[in-house]
């Protein structure tokens, strides 16, 4: 009788927590597959990453636009952090004024292509006044014109298998943003600062630029973008250079 | 919720008393409910990892400005006597203190929720306790959460009015420095009365839930 119970005791435990693993792993493959998941989820801090990460995603759509501003609200004073690469090929591109400067465009795109700045003008372009907060607490804002970068992923034919858009610079901070963030209209390949051409400081001669995600995510100096459909095998597997140092992958906090 | 039970319905102050003196008379062993133990030093967790990760990030720039923008060459409306520490502490400080934050919300959340049944055995504290309780857990904690939402860009572009409602970016991280000086000054005053009280009775019963433990030990 009791062996009977213990039986279906354990019988039941059992089927509960099979119930209970397949039901996590279930909702961690729905997570994945909406994208639900950062790539430096690992670790406890990565706890909080993949919720902040996730629940935003689930938040925001592509219809979710960062504040525009209008020009009298321009800030007077845009700080610039970190300086120029010093490495000979950006600096002999430099100076040249990026005449002989190229952004490549490779990967899961089926017509990979390198663009010159000329090119890149003659592409759709919008201008937009928006919020830049750095991730140390201070502010402005600023006027930034480019391509979107929606408008470069149709020009190369971005395959529907490409899931992230890796960026490489002349410096070491490479970075990656999903597909949604990358077709947000507001997400620019900004080639112009408040009217201008971009300054070096502020990255020329292309720069990246999503309002949705703190300062540090809009990387400067862009030479390379390449369409993935997993970062495991990229760089460190971690979607960025920022995990190195201690940053979050994902910067829209 | 400052009625003690439903016998008591003329809430008059001197009703109120009688029937807490009543109550802790036919209770004799009180007891804090697990509910309130767990998520109390689920909070204290949290709120010891938001205070010091909240510090790391604050020493980036212990400037403190109104409006949206502020940098550096901009008057501030606060210059903190703080140094300025650029040595890379503010990526741990921010993970750190979005985990702990995702903590507190969800324990604020099982709390109420739980709260509503169990009642908390808030006619036990006085009436500035409750009144201190209520104004940190319905008030200051909200507060914290909705400044702390408004620097966030991604959740300003779902619903702008959160930081247009304060005055703007900079506004919000000025208020939420104001709400954790008012966190302080709760823990410091909560922690110095418990003191008072008797530190180690009171605090055996948040752990243990034995409140009778307390008399003995004061």
């Amino acid at each position: 009788m009791s062996s009977r119970v213990s039986r279906r005791a354990m019988l039941r435990t059992g089927l509960t927590a099979a119930a209970g693993v397949s039901g996590l792993a279930a909702a961690a493959e729905i997570a994945r597959r909406y994208g639900l998941i950062p790539p430096d989820s690992g670790g406890l801090y990565g706890v909080g990453e993949t919720l902040t990460y996730g629940s935003q995603h689930l938040l925001m759509t592509t219809r979710s636009m960062a504040r525009e501003f209008s020009r009298s609200e321009i800030s007077k004073v845009a700080p610039v952090n970190g300086d120029p690469p010093e490495s000979d090929d950006y600096q002999q591109l430099l100076a040249r004024e990026f005449s002989a400067w190229r952004l490549v465009v490779d990967g899961l795109v089926t017509k990979p292509a390198s663009f010159s700045l000329t090119d890149l003008r003659r592409l759709p372009s919008r201008t937009q006044i928006t919020h830049q907060a750095c991730e140390e607490g201070w502010s402005f804002i600023a006027e930034w014109a480019g391509v979107p970068l929606s408008a470069l992923l149709d020009v190369v034919w971005a395959r529907s298998e490409a899931r992230w858009v890796v960026l490489y610079p002349f410096d070491e901070f490479w970075d990656s943003i999903d597909i949604a963030e990358a077709r947000h209209p507001q997400t620019l390949l900004a080639y112009s600062m408040n009217g201008g051409d971009l300054t070096t400081g502020h990255g020329a001669p292309l720069r990246l630029r999503v309002p949705r995600q703190l300062g540090y995510k809009s990387i400067k100096y862009l030479s390379r973008i390449t369409l993935v459909d997993s970062l495991d095998g990229v760089e460190n597997g971690k979607g960025s250079f920022s995990p190195d140092i201690g940053y979050s992958w994902y910067a829209g906090i | 919720m400052t009625t003690p039970n439903s016998q008591e319905n003329n809430s008059q102050r001197t009703d109120e008393k009688q029937a807490r003196t009543i109550m802790s008379a036919i209770a004799p062993s009180p007891r804090h409910p697990l509910l309130v133990r767990v998520t109390h030093w689920a909070t204290t967790v949290s709120v010891g990892a938001l205070g010091l990760s909240g510090l790391a990030i604050l020493l980036a720039h212990p400037r403190l400005y109104w409006g949206e923008v502020g940098v550096v060459g901009m008057p501030a409306l606060i210059d903190l006597p703080l140094p300025f520490v650029l040595t890379g502490q503010t990526g741990w400080g921010r993970s750190l203190h979005f985990l702990s934050a995702w903590a507190i919300v969800i324990t604020g959340i099982v709390y109420v929720a739980g709260m509503r049944r169990a009642h908390f055995r808030w006619p036990l504290y006085n009436r500035r306790q409750r009144h201190a309780y209520a104004l940190v857990v319905f008030v200051v904690l909200p507060l914290m959460v909705w400044t702390g939402l408004a620097m966030s860009p991604a959740i300003t572009s779902v619903t702008p009015v959160i930081v247009t409602t304060l005055g703007g970016h900079q506004s919000a991280r000025t208020l939420h420095f104001f709400g954790a000086i008012a966190l302080a000054v709760f823990v410091v005053g909560h922690v110095v009365m418990v003191g008072i009280a008797g530190f180690r009775p009171h605090v055996g019963a948040m752990i243990t839930g034995d409140l009778a433990a307390r008399k003995e030990g004061a």
